[in-house]
C-alpha cells in the first residue's frame, strides 16, 4: 500500500492544474514501513519538455530534491506526472522509460477536469501493476 | 583517497574515474544515469575520462520521464 496525505494529493493536483496544458511531473518521497510505502513530501519539478504528451524531470531539480530528502531522512519513493487528456495508467512511453521496479509510478489524470483520478503503479519491463493507494485525511 | 558518493563517504583509490565509479557502484542502467561532481554535471562522453579528487561529492541520478 502507498499513502499520501490530502494536503500532498491537493499539491500535486493543484500544480497539474496550474501546468496545463502540459504535463505536470515532480518526485515523491517518505518512509517505508514493512510493505508500505508513507509518502511525507511530493516534490513539485519543472518538466523540462514543456509537452502535452511527455515529460523529464529537470535534473537539477532533482538533485536538489534528492539532498532535501537526504537532510529530512526521507527515502526517494518514485515519481509522479499527470496525463492532461488521457486516464490514469502507464503510457508505452512510461513503461519503457520506468528503470526502477521499487518505485511508485503515479499517475494523476485530468482526463474528466471536475473528476481528476490518482493512481499508482509499480512497473516491471511491460507490466504495470495497480497499488493500493490511500489518501489520508489531514 | 576520500570521496562522497550519494551522501556517505567512501575511500577509493588515486585516480579513479567516473566510468569505473559506476561500475564499481553497481549503478543500475548506467546508460540512463546523469552524475554530478561538486554539483556540476558531467557529460556521459566524458565520464571515461573524468577523473575524481579527494573531496569530490557525487550523485548518481536516473532519468526519470515519459509519456502519455
Amino acid at each position: 500500500m502507498i499513502k499520501l496525505n490530502q494536503a500532498d494529493y491537493e499539491t500535486m493536483l493543484s500544480h497539474a492544474r496550474l501546468s496545463l496544458p502540459e504535463e505536470a511531473c515532480g518526485l515523491i518521497a517518505g518512509v517505508t514501513d514493512g510493505e508500505d510505502k508513507i509518502i511525507r513530501k511530493v516534490y513539485l519539478l519543472t518538466n523540462i519538455d514543456h509537452s502535452p504528451e511527455h515529460f523529464s524531470l529537470d535534473p537539477k531539480e532533482q538533485l536538489a530534491a534528492i539532498k532535501d530528502m537526504r537532510l529530512h531522512g526521507l527515502v526517494p519513493l518514485g515519481n509522479w506526472h499527470s496525463h492532461p487528456d488521457t486516464p490514469s495508467r502507464p503510457s508505452e512511453e512510461d513503461k519503457r522509460l520506468a528503470y526502477d521496479s521499487r518505485a511508485s509510478y503515479m499517475i494523476l489524470s485530468l482526463m474528466n477536469k471536475d473528476n481528476p483520478v490518482l493512481h499508482s503503479f509499480r512497473i516491471i519491463g511491460a507490466d504495470a501493476e495497480k497499488e493500493e493507494l490511500t489518501i489520508l485525511p489531514d | 583517497m576520500k570521496i562522497t558518493v550519494a551522501g556517505t563517504s567512501k575511500e577509493v583509490t588515486e585516480g579513479l574515474t567516473v566510468a569505473q565509479l559506476i561500475i564499481d557502484e553497481q549503478v543500475e542502467t548506467p546508460d540512463y544515469v546523469t552524475v554530478s561532481v561538486n554539483d556540476e554535471f558531467v557529460e556521459s562522453g566524458a565520464f571515461k575520462t573524468t577523473k575524481l579528487r579527494d573531496g569530490d561529492s557525487v550523485e548518481f541520478l536516473y532519468f526519470m520521464g515519459g509519456g502519455r
